[in-house]
């Protein structure tokens, strides 16, 4: 097989777990530390990509575009969670499902109604139009972007929540509410600031996707459940697991896709081949959930529960 | 004497509803408009809108009433569309439909009603073959055919190598077939990705599969968002310089002003195959096409396009029997004379009731006010009817 063809999907399986990540990080603080299922997360990944495509094509800037992600998504999640998702912490799974699926509808319905059917597109900056070409593998210099953001983040997330005051709460959130709460620390604070972060993250991963794609109505909903094997994988309320889950699924993902046909066709007549990779392809990372799960119920890297 | 009242009302009353669904003619129009795919269905409601302007909303002397219904691009939920458009509106004919995987869950309600079904769109081989029917009719055309056309091209533009992609679905699937069928040289790839309400929007592994392949061309069916995700990414990979892009429903009045709005240079002169392109030189179309433009600001796609045929249609029959829908049989032997202007031209209906009709390639250009629209370059079939009317046994 071709190296330089295997080094290539490499790379993109990277960027695609990148942006899992970004998306799922949130995800999986409010499940573990707030024991909240929240579908909305979607809402925020669709919003950041509004936010930000508007105020991209608007002042034809792509930097004060994602930046506006930023702010107007954490402004969003602060309001949500006030007004909402703080009720909800104390109900149980199915009322918080029930409550984030009737917000995504409403978020979906606001968009179309403000921005229209149509969607988003948005031109990048001219020096991120090209392509880098690095020992014979050419990528998107885009996409190399891309990774670098997720990385970063990443990389401060890690800082954040290993070596600060608020990670350890987190992490002490993730493994005892009842005692971080006992202990004094003001959880309703705690919780608004956790919540409106992974809002943050989700609309860092649209604002960035949208040039490649578009902003478009419903565009979260297609790939939190995605978000959520992530979670889940990697062990809910783990930020580490998350990471290391996301990397995993985007490039089983993009394995799949990229050459699961020829490992089929040398078992199969090619026309067999054809139709079954790409349905066994979009199968593979569930699979790949049940065999985690059968072997380790709690995902990859679970918070230690005390 | 009461009671007498009370009866001579009632049949006054039952006149009177009888009276009003006797008044108006009632098209039901089922499209997506919710979800993603809700760009097309808007481009279809609009052009219906216009076409009911155009005809001053009367058909054979008589008011035309639309119902627009939602099918929320799940076929499931177009299938209950239609059902309550037949059951509880009580239409006198249906027309719409996007979605070859709609249509096929759709049809059989309609026709079970004894009721003729107009597909602006959907043309899956299935209805075009085996499962043919007297009540159906398409203003669209049948979904192997544009793809056949793109081979006939690919060959005309001495392509030796091509490098295939399409969603996994009813219509990928046809299309696919279409061109397999009249392209002469080697396909050397081929992907069939996810589709549906969680389709797959990057392409990144495929394209870089299609670069290492090294073929002469690439051919591509996205429909919808899709569309502009796609060729984006084929611009951003950088494949615009080193593989030529040629589409089918893929680029289109919809896609085109959002890829020019994200500067992809990289689609200006590639080339499609269609029946249709706005600057076609007829009368009904310059109506249609300078109608359209002024009336919403944009050109209009060829979803559109057909869709004012559709309604055109309707009136042809409407205005021959002088509105009077009660006789389906009536009804489908004036809709199959194709007796009306149609933006596309000159063109009738084969056995299978698809049009029988040209087809083009057309190329990417930026008009004299700077847009972006179509154009033909050349004609590529004349007069050619889908592969499936041999097998239909009407």
């Amino acid at each position: 097989m071709d190296t330089i063809l295997l080094i290539t999907q490499a790379v993109n399986g990277l960027q695609l777990g990148v942006l899992l990540f970004l998306l799922s990080a949130g995800l999986t603080l409010t499940f573990g530390i707030m024991d909240l299922i929240n579908l909305a997360h979607a809402s925020f990944y669709m919003l950041g990509a509004f936010f930000g495509a508007s105020v991209a094509i608007y002042t034809g800037s792509f930097t004060l575009g994602f930046s506006a992600a930023i702010i107007g998504v954490l402004a969003v999640a602060w309001i949500i969670e006030k007004g909402i998702i703080s009720r909800l912490y104390t109900r149980d799974h199915l009322d918080q499902l029930l409550a984030t699926f009737g917000l995504i509808l409403i978020a979906d319905t606001l968009v179309h109604m403000i921005w229209g059917p149509a969607g988003l597109a948005i031109a990048l900056p001219p020096l991120l139009q090209g392509q880098l070409t690095l020992g014979g593998v050419t990528l998107p210099s885009y996409r190399v972007l891309i990774i670098g953001v997720g990385l970063l983040v990443a990389l401060g997330l890690y800082c954040l929540v290993n070596h600060t005051r608020t990670g350890m709460l987190i992490r002490a959130g993730a493994s005892n509410r009842q005692m971080l709460s006992n202990l004094g620390v003001d959880v309703g604070s705690l919780f608004a600031a956790v919540f409106c972060m992974g809002a943050a993250l989700a609309g860092i991963a649209g604002i960035l996707i949208t040039p490649i794609t578009e902003a478009s109505i419903g565009m979260g909903n297609d790939i939190i459940i995605t978000a959520f094997v992530v979670v889940i994988i990697g062990g809910i309320g783990s930020i580490k697991g998350a990471f290391i889950a996301a990397i995993i699924i985007g490039m089983i993902d993009t394995f799949g896709r990229a050459f699961l046909d020829q490992l089929f066709m040398t078992v199969m007549p090619a026309e067999t081949a054809e139709t079954a990779a790409p349905a066994v392809s979009a199968m593979l990372i569930y699979i790949l959930m049940a065999v985690i799960l059968s072997l380790r119920p709690a995902g990859l890297f679970p918070p230690k529960l005390r | 004497m009461n009671k007498f009242a009370v009866a001579l009302l009632a049949s006054a009353s039952l006149c009177t509803t009888a009276m009003a669904a006797d008044d108006a003619i009632k098209v039901g129009f089922v499209t997506t408009l919710t979800t993603g795919g809700a760009v097309i269905g808007n481009d279809m409601r609009d052009a219906v809108n216009l076409a009911l302007e155009h005809m001053d909303n009367t058909m054979g002397g008589k008011p035309v009433e639309v119902l627009f219904e939602d099918d929320g691009f799940k076929p499931a939920t177009g299938k209950q569309a239609t059902d309550k458009l037949i059951k509880e509106d009580d239409v006198d004919i249906v027309a719409g439909y996007i979605w070859s995987h709609v249509l096929m869950a759709s049809y059989r309600s309609v026709l079970k009603a004894d009721k003729v079904i107009i597909s602006a769109n959907a043309g899956p081989s299935a209805i075009a073959g085996k499962l043919c029917d007297p009540n159906f009719f398409s203003t669209s055309w049948q979904n192997d055919q544009t793809p056949m056309a793109l081979g006939e091209l690919l060959n005309a533009r001495d392509v030796k190598s091509l490098y295939l992609m399409a969603p996994n679905y009813a219509a990928g699937k046809d299309m696919v077939a279409g061109v397999e069928r009249t392209f002469g040289g080697e396909i050397v790839g081929k992907d069939l990705t996810k589709w549906g309400a969680d389709a797959q929007l990057d392409f990144s592994a495929e394209l870089a599969k299609a670069k290492a392949s090294g073929a002469e061309g690439l051919a591509v069916f996205y429909p919808g968002k899709a569309g502009g995700a796609f060729i984006k990414q084929y611009q951003q990979a950088g494949l615009a310089e080193s593989m030529p892009l040629y589409t089918m429903f893929t680029v289109d009045a919809l896609s085109l002003p959002k890829l020019q709005e994200a500067n992809m240079t990289g689609i200006l002169g590639s080339e499609m195959s269609m029946f249709w392109s706005p600057e076609m030189d007829n009368a009904a179309n310059q109506k249609f096409v300078a109608g359209f433009r002024e009336k919403y600001g944009r050109y209009p796609s060829f979803y559109a396009a057909q869709s004012y045929d559709a309604m055109n249609l309707i009136k042809s029959a409407a205005d021959a029997l002088d509105g009077d829908f009660s006789s389906t049989s009536a009804v489908r032997f004036e809709l199959a004379k194709a007796n009306f202007d149609s933006i596309r031209g000159e063109f009738e209906f084969g056995n299978n009731h698809m049009p029988i009709q040209n087809f083009y390639a057309r190329k990417v250009i930026e008009d004299a006010d700077g847009n972006w629209t179509t154009e033909i370059t050349k004609t590529v079939f004349e007069k050619h009817q889908d592969s499936y009317a041999a097998t239909c046994s009407m």
